[in-house]
């Protein structure tokens, strides 16, 4: 039997690949990557609860969906500040972009 | 029986596939993989009977989100490849920083306690929720009785994320 404990373990798991992916890639576009697991996991979360919790709903659904369109908006920036960055520094490498660094 | 091993599959190709994404050194196996991720978290959400949810993943994920980030890396990456050799020190550094978040949550996971309605049990909330004309019907009564405003707000985000992409991509700044 498929219980909450299971979903939310599998969202933690994916949620900690995401954070580990963030810290130790240097490629801003994996980065991005492991940010759409993280919310890809949050995701998880609310349909999990929507559907197993103790008054199911379809709340967590309706969330769900704002957070996918939220997370396409924000990819589409994203990419467009990388390609805007490739223009002006000719590298995606987080760790060259030290310009503000003081 | 048959869900908890499809549950089971789906959940190690959604974490093998999270995996491969943060390890391949090439950004194209990491977009591939994370389709594979997404695909199977769409799986998921049928399992749990979110079959709209399902569709707005493979849609809007797997095909706009996914083919917009292979753009990017074939105009952006090509020169890049091989040169994303972090340290030893900062992996160990992260390894640290992950496994501390992820004993956190577990730890938070396990301690909670919810009460659960399981799959297929025809409670009465189960019910209500199958009553207005299957998963997609349900989705669109809630959403446009009781979250209007913020489902306009979301067109609206849209609305200037692709301005601002499109200015960003644009000019050169």
């Amino acid at each position: 039997m498929i219980t909450a404990d299971h979903l939310l373990l599998l969202s933690v798991v994916l949620f900690s690949i995401g954070v580990l992916g963030v810290l130790t890639r240097r490629n801003a576009i994996i980065i991005f990557m492991s940010i759409e697991l993280m919310l890809n996991a949050a995701n998880l979360n609310f349909v999990a609860f929507s559907r197993l919790g103790r008054v199911p709903d379809l709340t967590g659904q309706t969330f769900a969906t704002f957070i996918i369109c939220v997370a396409a908006g924000e990819v589409a920036i994203g990419l467009a500040i990388i390609i805007a960055l490739f223009r002006n520094k000719e590298t995606v490498q987080v760790d060259e972009l030290n310009l503000l660094r003081w | 029986m048959g869900s908890e091993v499809v549950f089971g599959l789906l959940a190690a190709v959604t974490v093998a596939g999270a995996v491969g994404v943060i390890t391949r050194k090439n950004p194209v196996h990491s977009a591939l993989l994370l389709i594979a991720t997404l695909m199977s978290v769409a799986g998921i959400y049928v399992l749990l009977e979110a079959e709209f949810l399902a569709a707005v993943q493979v849609l809007v994920y797997a095909g706009g989100v996914m083919v917009l980030f292979l753009f990017v890396i074939m105009l952006v990456d090509l020169a890049q490849r091989g040169q994303d050799a972090a340290p030893a020190r900062r992996i160990s550094k992260g390894a640290v920083a992950a496994g501390v978040v992820l004993t956190l949550l577990f730890l938070c996971v396990l301690l909670s306690t919810f009460a659960m309605e399981p799959l297929g049990a025809t409670s009465a909330g189960g019910e209500a929720l199958r009553a207005g004309g299957g998963n997609l019907g349900s989705v669109a009564l809630v959403m446009f009785r009781y979250y209007l405003l913020p489902f306009e707000l979301a067109s609206v985000l849209l609305l200037v994320a692709m301005v601002g992409a499109i200015v960003l991509g644009r000019f050169k700044l």
